[in-house]
């Protein structure tokens, strides 16, 4: 079968470093094509590469068998290379065909004909079973929709070759399932796809190639019939790599956290969080499992005094909590590592140093008398970076010039090492690459072994299996129930975040 | 070394640049640019009268340009600097007038009015917007006219009876100079100058060495984030504002208690807190930036005043010339960018 995307011997230095080191990249026509790396390999180098934002210091590229020279993404778009990018490049209060038409409207005399064009994308829309509604605006639709929006976006410029950069990073179960049927439809109709992604299962799931790379490097290409997760974990970390984290029996013992019929209301006023009750012992861990949207914000929320509470009882070592201000909740022995750790984590122009104190500045030995010891601030970071292990130039680098799993390091080390007695981890490995996932389950199970409790959030339910000791099911801002990993199945759990309650409901246990 | 290469030659660029404008709306117009600008070096450092003056001009813009630098270092557009250095003005002026006390106490009794009447002009925006939302620039804003319409009523009817302008304040509440007058040949630079270099170290001392100014700056960047790690964002919006106001009531006392000695009606305003802003962003909101941007305001507010004297220039073209200067320097990130692209197609 043809090539229809060559890039042969690739080679792309910046500065001091040299990002792709003779990578080879050969994508058959009608096939799924994998870029698999750990975050920094040089795959989205690689991309841009190839989406002519950057020219290559050596290497040819060749499209359809010809040798082609990209000089920039308008020569990548007339050559069929569209890019459905992973922060989307969308206009909120537009409506998706003005999205979709947006540097490209066809217009006369000045006029713009959004009418023809929406017309258009919903035969387009149609032809590639998208469902999207043209006339919706973008800031009314799920996060799912408008990635097919962009889906959408490279179809009208004509691309054949469409690049997902990391695509279900921002999706749900529900919504990743979908976006899998959209790519098989893609490639039925005749098109390429090139899905960069760390994401093994997914991998498995769709691709027919994998090319993998590591550090710069080409490492190889291998039909994933072929092969299978442990094969390329290992070839893309370039050690062998632990999946299941080795980890003893729990060994539970005294309530730490108590919920007793919680309910926290929405931003809007709806009750998000109703009639919840939930305990957590030390050393156990505790997993919520549900799909996105189910009252798991509203619950950390609640639990960390960011939202008041209506109705119900928190109560940490047997003193209630409920509705106290976050900085009592946080010296009452609570660490948070929070869902969003752009927005609650860290204050991104901070140095790495300021923030590693973002809860304790106000206290010895950080400050006495109003007055901030820098010394002592800064030393405390050296100590966190050096523990776990986070890659940053130095302590007086600001956060937001760290990649996303050293900006999580810090922040688990900044939380753990406060030493809470319940530490509540949502969505801790969201984006991050194997490596650094595996690291932060271990510290997980560490602060279990040391006998903490730990509240573990997460849409994905290979992390919730993995790392647990048991299992609430969150639907509808309700646990609906408690499971023993060891004897469900992702089936069964599936079936429970999707609101069937279980044949023995009767019987849920309290914990 | 380049970096630093960069951040120096992209102002001084900026200056040359906008000189240049200048030169070309002199000609223009038919007038000598090197007169033009020979009167207004002049105007700036011509002898030590003129030096003096410049100086005296500077002050106020380092009080007005830290007040709104504060602001924004928190995350607050604080707009009503205006208004809170006419309040502190009054303060200042009516403490003056009002006691007889003696120096020690009177003077920085006096001082401290100025720059409380400023913090609780400033707390009004703050408290609108930490209780209810409400955007500081409007509200601030208003604000400036209320403090002009209010402290004139005050001087016509209740501090005076029916003048124009107050009493001069006691000799115990002055910060003239004798000595700087002796120096600079009876310029009226005073003792503030002092006043305005504490204030560049208090504010630099707040923001980067106390626990309330790691507050206000974590509040500024990320309000989440700073509620996250239980740090009170509606009680630092309002402190931001308060400390912000006193900076900026205490410009007002500078006039008040050091150039003016009294505090007059006003058909206007003194465009000393507008300015402060533009004095804040070309300082980066730093508090040495501030000092650097005051000394390039005010010596081109104060040489300006000796351009249409000297060489007949109208007035009008040397506020053109002056907003040319600053319209460069402001649009250094421009010029830093078009220095790049000229080496980029050199290579």
């Amino acid at each position: 079968m043809e090539h229809v995307i060559e890039m042969l011997n690739i080679r792309k230095e910046f500065p001091g470093i040299v990002a792709n080191d003779n990578i080879t990249l050969q994508v058959k026509k009608g096939e799924i094509h994998a870029l698999l790396g750990e975050n920094g390999a040089g795959k989205s180098t690689l991309m841009n590469v190839l989406f002519g934002l950057y020219q290559p210091e050596q290497g040819e590229i060749r499209v359809n068998e010809q040798v082609v020279q990209i000089t920039s993404p308008n020569i990548a778009n007339d050559l069929g290379i569209g890019m459905v990018h992973q922060h989307f490049m969308l206009v909120d209060p537009f409506t998706v065909t003005e999205n979709i038409i947006l540097g490209k409207e066809p217009s006369k005399f000045g006029k713009v004909n959004v009418k023809e064009a929406s017309e258009e994308v919903r035969k387009l829309s149609e032809r590639y079973h998208l469902s999207v509604d043209p006339d919706a605006k973008i800031a009314d639709i799920s996060v799912g929709m408008q990635q097919r929006v962009e889906i959408l976006k490279t179809l009208y410029r004509g691309a054949e070759i469409l690049i997902f950069d990391e695509p279900t990073a921002v999706l749900t179960p529900q919504e990743i399932k979908e976006l899998i049927t959209i790519m098989k439809a893609l490639i039925k109709e005749g098109k390429s796809i090139i899905l960069i992604t760390h994401k093994l299962k997914e991998i498995m799931e769709v691709c027919d190639r994998v090319t993998v790379i590591r550090k710069g490097k080409g490492i190889g290409t291998v039909n994933v019939k072929e092969t299978n997760p442990n094969e390329l974990a290992s070839l893309m970390v370039g050690r062998d790599v632990v999946f299941k984290t080795d980890k003893s029996a729990a060994t539970p013992q005294e309530v730490v956290l108590e919920v007793k019929n919680l309910e926290v209301k929405d931003s809007r006023g709806v009750s998000a969080v109703h009639n919840l009750d939930l305990s957590v012992r030390a050393g156990e861990i505790i997993g919520i499992a549900g799909v996105d949207g189910n009252g798991q914000s509203e619950l950390i929320e609640a639990l960390t005094g960011l939202k008041k509470v209506t109705n119900g009882i928190i109560s940490l070592n047997g003193k209630q909590i409920q509705n106290m201000k976050p900085r009592k909740i946080t010296e009452a022995g609570v660490g948070h590592i929070p869902e969003d750790r752009h927005k609650h984590g860290l204050v991104l122009d901070f140095s790495i140093g300021e923030n590693i104190v973002l809860q304790t500045y106000y206290q010895e030995p950080f400050s006495s008398g109003g007055i901030l010891h820098s010394k002592k601030i800064f030393d405390k970071a050296r100590t966190i970076i050096k523990e776990y292990d986070v890659r940053t130039p130095d302590e007086y680098t600001p956060a937001r010039a760290l990649s996303g799993g050293n900006q999580q390091k810090a922040i688990i080390g900044r939380e753990v090492d406060r030493n809470p007695d319940l530490l509540i981890a949502a969505q801790p490995t969201r984006g991050l690459d194997v490596g650094a996932i595996e690291f932060i389950h271990r510290r997980l199970i560490e602060q279990r072994d040391a006998g903490k409790a730990v509240l573990l959030i997460s849409f994905e339910l290979d992390e919730i299996m993995n790392v647990s000791d048991k299992i609430a099911v969150i639907y509808e801002g309700e646990i609906v129930a408690i499971v023993d990993p060891k004897e469900t199945t992702e089936q069964e759990l599936g079936l429970l975040m999707a609101g069937s309650k279980r044949p023995e409901a009767g019987e849920r246990e309290h914990v | 070394m380049s970096k630093y290469f960069y951040k120096l030659t992209s102002p001084l660029f900026a200056v040359i640049l906008g000189l240049l404008a200048g030169a070309i709306i002199m000609l223009v117009s038919g007038y000598n640019p090197v007169e033009g600008y020979g009167a207004m070096l002049a105007g700036i450092a011509g002898d030590s009268y003129y030096t003096g003056e410049t100086l005296r001009t500077i002050i106020p813009y380092i009080l007005a340009g830290l007040a709104v630098a504060f602001a924004f270092r928190t995350g607050l557009f604080n707009i009503g600097v205006e208004g809170q250095l006419i309040v502190g003005w009054l303060a200042a002026v009516w403490v003056g007038v009002a006691f007889d006390l003696p120096k020690i106490i009177h003077l920085p009794l006096a001082i401290l009015a100025g720059a409380v009447a400023g913090s609780l002009w400033a707390f009004i925006p703050g408290f609108l917007k930490a209780k209810f939302r409400v955007h500081e620039v409007i509200v601030s804003i208003m604000l400036n006219y209320t403090a002009l319409y209010v402290t004139n009523y005050l001087i016509q009817n209740v501090i005076s009876d029916n003048q124009d302008k107050t009493e001069r304040i006691a000799e115990t509440a002055s910060l003239r100079s004798p000595f700087f007058e002796s120096l600079t040949d009876f310029s009226r630079l005073h003792w503030g100058i002092f006043i305005a270099i504490i204030c560049v170290f208090i504010m630099w001392f707040i923001l980067e060495k106390t626990k309330t100014g790691f507050e206000l700056k974590a509040v500024g960047f990320n309000q989440q984030a700073s509620e996250y790690s239980g740090m009170s964002v509606n009680k630092n919006i309002i402190l931001s504002m308060v400390i912000s106001g006193a900076f900026a009531g205490l410009a007002g006392a500078m006039e008040g208690l050091g150039t003016f000695g009294y505090a007059a009606i006003k058909g206007g305003f003194t465009g000393i807190g507008f300015d402060g802003i533009a004095v804040a962003l070309l300082g980066a909101n730093s508090a040495i930036g501030v000092v650097l941007a005051a000394f390039l305001f005010g010596g081109l507010k104060a040489g300006a005043i000796n351009m249409p004297l000297q060489t007949g220039i109208p007035s009008e073209i040397v506020d053109i010339v002056i907003a040319l200067i600053i319209f460069f320097v402001a649009s250094s990130y421009f010029i830093r960018w078009i220095v790049q692209r000229f080496k980029k197609g050199a290579k």
